[in-house]
């Protein structure tokens, strides 16, 4: 095994697909227990869709695609955010509208450009291939300051994720920490859209926080597991699909699967143990 | 001046008027209790003098350099979700956040303020255990101590003592008295009128369209006969 993986890294295009993997995981498992517990984890799939636009649509007109993207799942997450939070349009539906439109615009971009090389099994479902060295670059930028955030901002994002009322009640700005998160994870999301497919980034969000909330109880605790699981699971699948040569996305997502299953029953032994 | 202060406050839902033309003042180191019947809008007064609703008419105005950052609350009902993983130190010092500025980990100070505060409401034993399996008075003495972290010049609670024992209950008032007498000014919705006469200096008592507001003692004078004889419904 140890061999094996000498050899991935001999490979420089295996070495950035793991070097950003690895931020993203960690990135989006921390944010992913914030948006879980606040009940917005269907904003990280509406986002990974109208990243699938915006790349699509980059592409189409020959642009680079971080510098549209980003931009545009940026104002995207502050639109759902409001939607979401405002009550007065159902948040669910809203999301739905936004990330459907998002899909089928992005379809129509893709195809009406047929000539071009445009892979759109990539773009949904990710591919190693597609990460070159400037989004290595840009990724290891932000994914490093979405971690420094994270850590940074830990205690406020507890606050507000906890009780939202009391952090404002006591003179917290809930609303700049909730945009905070929203903007860290339409970053998060744009960079690990290119490896894990935009149907599938959203899963690197929810997977990991729910897997550890089965075992864990403090929220320490559960931001800590969901990082580690995430990024265990994310080179375990890598492996799996170098050996096993399946599409890297959906190996990662069914390692997540595989913890998720496992941390269920490991919940249901220790609080019967407990009882 | 006075520490709180409110004119012709007008508070209400879409359109159903809550409270019409309220207007009270609070001092600094003064206790006031608020009564009323259930859905008179004393959480929601509560909620406008934290800014968490906005009133439709009339004015709260903060004096005596009093800032948001130095008020202390215990909800009623919070909104933190049944199954939230957290365990009962992390929330008590989530109540320390308030005075912390950017810093980004709490120190040894707010550390052992947590630790005291824990200790006082007896929860001291129990913080690595979680908040969500917690019982409901233990929930709400956590609540508490997470209150009283954040509390510099001003005390919020709305119904402390609900789902605590008599003898937890009676400490806490003491508590709170004692808190009070540091020089720490309250306002606490209750619906424990001895609680609200052997502690309180000022009583506002909210029913439909007949608002009272005064000290204590005006209270006894005017509304507490008719409480007394069991015809209000304080
Ligand atoms: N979020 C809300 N939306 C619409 N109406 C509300 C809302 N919250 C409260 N109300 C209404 O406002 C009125 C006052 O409610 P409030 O919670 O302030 O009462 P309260 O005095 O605290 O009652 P209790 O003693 O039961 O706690 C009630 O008639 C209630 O139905
Ligand atoms: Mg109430």
């Amino acid at each position: 095994m140890g061999e094996i993986f000498v050899e991935m890294l001999s490979s420089p295009m295996l070495r950035r697909a793991l070097i950003v993997g690895i931020l993203v995981s960690l990135c989006a498992a921390l944010l992913g227990v914030s948006l879980v517990l606040k009940r917005y984890s269907m904003i990280g799939d509406g986002l990974s869709h109208v990243g699938f636009g915006a790349l699509a649509i980059a592409s189409v007109m020959n642009l680079a695609p971080m510098t549209v993207a980003i931009p545009v799942v940026i104002l995207a997450a502050f639109l759902l955010l409001r939607l979401s939070s405002n009550g007065k349009i159902k948040g669910d539906a809203a999301i739905a509208i936004i990330s459907t439109s998002a899909l089928a615009i992005g379809v129509m971009a893709v195809s009406m450009s047929r000539g071009m090389n445009i892979d759109l099994n990539s773009y949904l479902f990710g591919s190693i291939v597609s990460v070159s060295r400037g989004d290595v670059a840009t990724s290891v930028v932000l994914a490093g300051a979405v971690l420094l955030m994270f850590v940074f901002f830990y205690t406020k994002i507890f606050a507000i994720t906890f009780d939202e009322n009391f952090a404002k009640a006591t003179g917290t700005n809930a609303n700049v920490y909730n945009m905070l998160i929203a903007l860290l994870t339409a970053v998060t999301i744009v960079i690990g859209m290119r490896l894990m497919g935009s149907m599938l980034i959203s899963s690197l969000i929810i997977f990991p926080a729910l897997s550890s909330m089965r075992v864990f109880r403090s929220f320490r605790s559960v931001t800590i597991c969901s990082g580690v699981i995430s990024v265990v699971s994310f080179l375990i699948g890598m492996f799996i699909s170098y050996i096993a040569d399946t599409p890297c996305g959906a190996s990662i997502v069914c390692v997540n699967i595989t913890f998720f299953v496992l941390f269920f029953i490991a919940g249901k032994i220790v609080s019967g143990k407990r009882a | 001046m006075a520490l709180i202060k409110t004119e012709n406050l007008t508070l209400s839902y879409e359109n159903m008027t809550v409270i019409k033309d309220l207007s009270f003042e609070v001092n600094s180191g003064e206790y006031l209790c608020i009564v009323g019947e259930n859905g008179s809008g004393k959480t929601t007064l509560m909620k406008a003098l934290l800014s968490l609703k906005k009133p439709i008419g009339g004015s709260i105005t903060f004096g005596d350099g009093l800032i948001q950052k130095e008020i202390g609350y215990l909800p009623q009902q919070t909104g933190a979700q049944r199954d939230f993983p957290a365990s009962v130190s992390e929330v008590v010092l989530s109540g320390c956040l308030n005075s912390r500025g950017i810093k980004p980990f709490y120190s040894i100070r707010e550390r052992k303020k947590a630790a005291e505060n824990m200790k006082r409401l007896g929860i001291y034993e129990i913080k690595q255990r979680s908040y969500r399996e917690l019982s409901g008075g233990q929930q709400q003495r956590v609540l508490l101590a997470r209150a009283l972290c954040a509390t510099k010049k001003l005390l919020l609670l709305d119904e402390p003592v609900s789902g605590l024992d008599p003898m937890v209950t009676a400490e806490l008032y003491e508590m709170i008295s004692d808190i009070n007498k540091s020089g720490v000014t309250i306002i606490m919705v209750t619906h424990d009128m001895n609680a609200a006469l052997k502690y309180a200096t000022h009583i506002l008592c909210m029913r439909e369209d007949n608002i009272f507001f005064g000290t204590l003692s005006e209270f006894r004078k005017s509304e507490a006969s008719d409480f007394l004889k069991g015809e209000g419904s304080c």
